[in-house]
């Protein structure tokens, strides 16, 4: 079902922006850590990637000129992430 | 500025109404030491923080909280969802649905409106970085307490999500304080 693979592409992204997001408030304390710089480096490169998948398939995932949209206006989608996937 | 992301941090997906837990969980959406709390207390603090280390963490753990004040919001919501207004007034949150329906209201527990008075921005750095990890830590007890009360799978997951990142975010401001207070010393401010 379409559904079930948006969500669980969804996860996907999740997981890996969980490894940025932490990485990232990590570097703020620890600038000169080469190895988790080097992480987060490569965790966005594979999000970025991921996201582009999904906003081809499902629309933008961000607004204000972050990603670009199919006729008609897909920013619109449902669902909204407070409704049920 | 920002830009919104359409998804949710972390996923929720309660399949089962229950207006008494949502009652409950509000109060991490608009209670004392809830998440707007939160992203409100760092994102205000950031500007007087002297060194970049301290203005990013701020920066990041104060939208890192708007994304947990929209995940505690869609719990409350789904809780909400398809509940009887007999179910509602059996569940002891009449009081609530007389005020706000099934709408999402940042108040507390116990039904106090959202205020200002819960965060404090001190203009002092060291003190409002002491604020934080307090902050943090009450954040976790709350999730803590929350999670002792809730028995629905779909509701505790989350809730030990978002306590997990309260630690978290308690030791990363740990270090921010740290490195401020070397800052200060070797400028002689004291």
């Amino acid at each position: 079902m379409k559904n079930n693979e948006r969500a669980r592409l969804l996860d996907e992204i999740r997981a890996i922006e969980f490894m940025t997001i932490e990485l990232n408030l990590y570097l703020d304390t620890h600038p000169d850590d080469r190895k988790a710089l080097n992480d987060y480096n490569s965790y966005t490169k594979q999000l970025m990637a991921l996201k582009d998948e999904y906003q081809r398939l499902y629309g933008p995932l961000s607004n204000f000129g972050t990603a670009v949209s199919e006729y008609p206006w897909a920013w619109l989608n449902e669902p909204w992430p407070w409704e049920l996937d | 500025m920002w830009i919104y992301e359409k998804k949710l941090e972390y996923p929720v997906r309660i399949k089962n109404p229950n207006p008494k837990m949502a009652k409950l969980i509000i109060t991490q959406y608009g209670g004392p030491d809830g998440e707007l709390a939160a992203s409100l207390r760092y994102l205000s603090q950031r500007y007087i923080m002297p060194i970049p280390e301290a203005k990013a963490l701020l920066t990041d753990i104060g939208t890192e909280e708007l994304a947990h004040f929209e995940i505690v919001g869609t719990m409350v919501y789904q809780l909400m969802k398809g509940a009887s207004p007999e179910e509602i007034k059996a569940a002891g949150a009449a009081d609530y649905f007389v005020d706000h329906g099934r709408g999402v209201y940042p108040q507390s527990a116990a039904g106090n409106p959202f205020t200002a008075a819960y965060i404090q921005s001190k203009g002092d750095p060291i003190t409002d970085l002491y604020e934080n990890l307090a902050a943090e830590q009450k954040a976790r007890s709350t999730y803590e307490y929350l999670i002792q009360t809730a028995d629905d799978p779909d509701v505790i997951e989350p809730l030990k999500f978002l306590r997990e990142r309260e630690v978290v975010h308690f030791q990363r401001f740990g270090e921010a304080l740290m490195k401020v207070q070397e800052y200060l010393e070797s400028k002689k401010y004291f």
